[in-house]
């Protein structure tokens, strides 16, 4: 067992870190550029984004396994039950949580700052690491819910990984089986693990978001 | 006083090719035909203005006037549905020249303040144009000693007194060596004490280190007493744009002359008024006769044939 945790752990940490990463790619800018620009629909391009916010999970693996599926679009990359397909799964269910909560933590600056930072005479790329800098607290709070969410999510892991043995199992996973089993005690170390791991990430997490001298 | 074409505006632009000490000087910054629309509202509509170099101008408005908006587009900092500027003989592209907005400085009437220290904050436009750190750190303290808060060097923005944070939003602009300073209501925010130091300070710096200045304020006070030149903007016109002392004395319509005189009312007591003009104790004076005084100067207004504010045809110098 304890060799199988610590290979269940890691795969773990590897795909909810590949996807919080891959997520604040893509939802960092996405959420920047929401939050700065002003156009006709961005009211509709928010809404949608506050309902990925909300995305059931198991939705999110129905959406991803129609596309890997054998006959489905993407079926030829044979994605299908590897961490890969999990990968995505997750970035499917974090960057609109990513998105989201840019969008709401540049909001909640001075609407004059940015004009303030060109006015200095900051650069495009200037002006908005400024500002991501001025949001930091709100934007690590975004990296802290994307890891979270995908890190404690099972179903879309289930789905589109397969709990298989040695290849897609993770924490969750396993617990769901181990339980299903009657393995309690098994599930309660898993469970322990998962917690612990949450605890320390977002430990990290927040003595970066907490330090240095605060407005 | 010639009217942009295209314009049946009377008085729009005011200005004679002298600066404040009636000396012809050279065009810093030309404004023509800035419209801005927003919301399907025309806030701005500024047929021509000109910024003379060494200048301070003044801009003069009711809440609302455009007086802001006015001062986003000088800086290039927003895109107007028309108008162009020319900046130093080279055109200016809106809301996407970095080079412009490279060689001007801007003040909020908040601090703005950027969450690190007092040097940090100071130092951030130097940093954004590539300057070397010894050179930073030389500049910052510069201007950190003249502004009286080199002692809040190392402080946190956030620990900062509204009246310390506006000294350093002053000193964050004045290090960047603007060819064009922009001032946007800078003392509004800070208390009557902490505002008639800080203007006293910045007095004593204009002196000291010459710069062109454009002040946007609804104090009139304010504006007479910094600005070489005096704009008075309503409803996003530029009504009348002249020598401060001529604006003050001679509004060319009613409307300005409502600005200038609602002001000096306040500043000391009316002592006598007759068919439109007000003579006004300022308190400056010795006091003594002031009634029998205010008739002469009523009679020697009357005599040098001031203009009535409802009449177009400007008015006849009120030295």
């Amino acid at each position: 067992m304890s060799s199988d945790l610590v290979e269940i752990t890691l795969l773990s940490l590897a795909v909810s870190g590949a996807a919080t990463l891959i997520s604040l790619l893509i939802g960092l800018p996405i959420g920047t550029w929401l939050a700065l620009s002003r156009f006709r629909s961005r009211h509709l391009v928010l809404s949608v984004v506050n309902t990925g916010m909300a995305l059931p999970p198991v939705v999110a693996g129905l959406f991803i396994a129609l596309l890997l599926w054998r006959s489905g679009i993407l079926g030829g990359l044979g994605l299908m039950y590897t961490p890969g397909a999990m990968v995505i799964a997750e970035v499917v269910i974090a960057v609109p949580v990513v998105t989201g909560l840019t969008v709401a933590g540049l909001g909640q600056l001075d609407p004059q700052l940015h004009l303030q930072l060109q006015g200095l005479g900051a650069s495009r790329r200037q002006t908005v690491w400024w500002l991501w800098r001025e949001a930091r607290l709100p934007l690590l709070a975004a990296v802290m819910a994307a890891f979270g969410s995908v890190i404690s999510e099972v179903g879309a892991a289930m789905m589109v990984g397969g709990n298989i043995a040695h290849e897609t199992r993770v924490l969750t996973t396993s617990i769901v089986l181990e339980t299903g089993r009657g393995e309690f005690g098994n599930a309660i170390v898993l469970g322990l693990v998962l917690l612990a791991l949450a605890f320390i990430i977002n430990g990290i997490l927040t003595w970066a978001q907490q330090r240095g001298p605060r407005r | 006083m010639t009217p942009a074409p295209g314009t049946a505006d009377r008085g729009t632009v005011a200005d004679r090719a002298t600066n404040g000490a009636g000396r012809p000087a050279s065009t810093l910054l030309e404004v023509r035909d800035l419209v801005v629309t927003r919301a399907n509202r025309r806030i701005l509509a500024v047929d021509e203005l000109t910024i003379r170099k060494g200048e301070t101008l003044a801009i003069v408005g009711p809440n609302g006037a455009g007086k802001s908006t006015l001062l986003l587009a000088l800086a290039g900092l927003l895109r107007p549905d028309r108008g162009s500027m020319v900046f130093e003989g080279a055109p200016v592209v809106p809301a996407r020249d970095l080079a412009y907005r490279r060689r001007i400085g801007l003040v909020f009437p908040a601090p703005l303040l950027l969450s690190t220290s007092v040097f940090g904050n100071v130092a951030a436009g130097l940093r954004f144009r590539g300057v070397g750190a010894a050179e930073t750190r030389d500049r910052v303290e510069h201007w950190l000693e003249r502004l009286a808060i080199a002692h809040l060097r190392d402080r946190p923005a956030s620990q900062l007194s509204s009246g310390e944070a506006q000294r350093t939003s002053l000193a964050r602009a004045l290090v960047l060596d603007p060819h064009l300073l922009l001032l946007d209501e800078p003392f509004v925010a800070l208390d009557g004490t902490t505002r008639a130091q800080l203007l006293d300070d910045f007095e004593r710096l204009r002196v000291e280190a010459p710069t062109t200045l454009v002040l946007v304020t609804h104090h009139l006070h304010e504006a007479a007493r910094l600005g070489d030149r005096l704009a008075i903007l309503l409803e996003g016109r530029i009504r009348q744009c002249d020598v401060t002392e001529r604006v003050m004395t001679s509004p060319v319509d009613a409307d300005v002359a409502a600005i200038v005189q609602t002001e000096a009312r306040v500043r000391g007591h009316i002592v006598a008024t007759e068919d439109g003009l007000v003579v006004v104790d300022t308190g400056a004076g010795s006091g003594r006769d002031v009634e029998e005084r205010a008739r002469r100067l009523l009679d020697a207004t009357r005599a040098s044939g001031r203009a009535a504010p409802d009449d177009d045809t400007g008015a006849a110098g009120g030295a």
